[in-house]
């Protein structure tokens, strides 16, 4: 802990990004994060933090740096080029009357 | 209302024992109160380290712990006061320092984070093996208590051998703390498995403490072996904790326990 006076930069446990099923659910969705010193104490205090109230079945922790993510600041080349292209849904196209049961 | 004959869910709360009809028979609310006093006394020392503790995550670990260990005591204490007209905060306030039956291991200060490991890991298998062999009781209500309580008291195990680990073979001063955490516990090992004057008689339904030592014998030292740190031989406090016998520490501990009850009686919030 640091204290007034102290010097030296503290040791700080990694950061640990947290994902749950719950019992109806089907995939693992992200819960929040923590600190940790390594993966086993990480699924741990995921257990003490995030499933308190009966909230999972699994847990999954994947350290907070081995996510690599798209870049917020790229959000128009990424993000934007689906607007304007309604043809990718399927509402898009109107039904064939001369095919049965689509 | 033959008590032993009464179905008592496996999710058994304070409330439940409480708002029921059972009343314990005044042996079986002997021994149960000692066992209630020993969660009751550990889970107030854990709850000490609300705000202290090393990491924020450490601190919910702790008070997790600590709340689990305070239910077990809610049970208990409900439980054999049906057998006196009292209830739980009764028992937990309203009784004076020598009449608390708890182990002496349970009142240790919590010393550094180490010794509190070191504390917990010995009161965790303690607890697995009373809970364990207290499942199968002839007393529904003791063996529904004991069952719930076993899967919390598990993962307790699992935290506290994990810390061990992890201070064992971290560094140096980290290995010296453990170290020194657990030769201070561990005189008070002991008392833990001496023969309980109120489980005398409740054969079938209380579990002789006698019985639990093998188990611990052929786990704990292995644990502390194996995270590279020296099995204790240190000689064993005299003991005496059924009996209402304390060291000066359990004073100011109950004092804080106690205070804002005995301050403000019969207050809600």
């Amino acid at each position: 802990m640091t204290s007034p006076g102290d010097s030296g930069a503290r040791e700080t446990w990694p950061l640990w990004e947290v994902f749950i099923r719950s019992s109806r659910g089907l995939s693992h969705v992200h819960a929040g994060s923590l600190h940790a010193p390594d993966e086993t104490m990480a699924v741990r205090n995921a257990r003490d933090l995030y499933t308190r109230r009966a909230e999972g079945v699994s847990i999954w922790v994947v350290r907070a740096s081995d996510i690599t993510s798209s870049d917020p600041d790229a959000k128009g080349e990424f993000f934007e080029s689906p607007q304007g292209k309604e043809y990718r849904h399927a509402t898009y196209y109107t039904e064939s009357e001369q095919v049965p049961h689509l | 209302m033959n008590h032993s004959n009464h179905v008592v869910s496996t999710a058994i709360t304070p409330e439940s024992i409480a708002d029921s009809s059972l009343v314990a028979p005044d042996a079986v609310a002997e021994y149960a109160l000692g066992l209630g006093d020993d969660a009751l006394v550990l889970a107030q020392r854990l709850g000490e380290w609300i705000t202290r503790a090393p990491e924020l995550e450490e601190d919910v670990a702790l008070g997790n712990i600590g709340l689990d260990l305070l239910g077990h005591a809610r049970s208990l204490l409900t439980y054999a006061g049906t057998a006196w007209g009292k209830s739980e905060d009764d028992l937990a306030y309203f009784r004076d320092e020598h009449e608390f039956r708890s182990h002496q291991l349970f009142e240790q200060d919590n010393g550094d984070f180490a010794a509190t490991i070191a504390r917990q890991l010995i009161a965790s298998v303690y607890f697995v093996e009373l809970y364990r062999a207290l499942s199968a009781s002839a007393d529904a209500t003791l063996a529904a208590i004991a069952a719930k309580a076993l899967k919390e008291v598990d993962y307790h195990l699992d935290h506290s051998a994990q810390w061990l680990q992890r201070l064992g073979l971290g560094t140096e001063f980290s290995h010296e703390r453990m170290q020194a955490g657990l030769d201070a516990m561990w005189p008070f090992v002991d008392e833990l498995f001496r023969a309980d004057p109120f489980a005398a008689g409740l054969d079938g339904i209380a579990v002789d403490p006698r019985t639990l030592r093998s188990a611990f014998d052929s786990t704990v030292p292995a644990l502390i072996v194996d995270a590279g740190l020296e099995v204790p031989s240190v000689p064993a406090a005299r003991g005496g904790g059924r009996s209402g016998v304390h060291a000066e520490a359990f004073g100011p501990m109950l004092a804080e326990l106690q205070v804002l009850a005995r301050a403000h009686p019969g207050a809600t919030w």
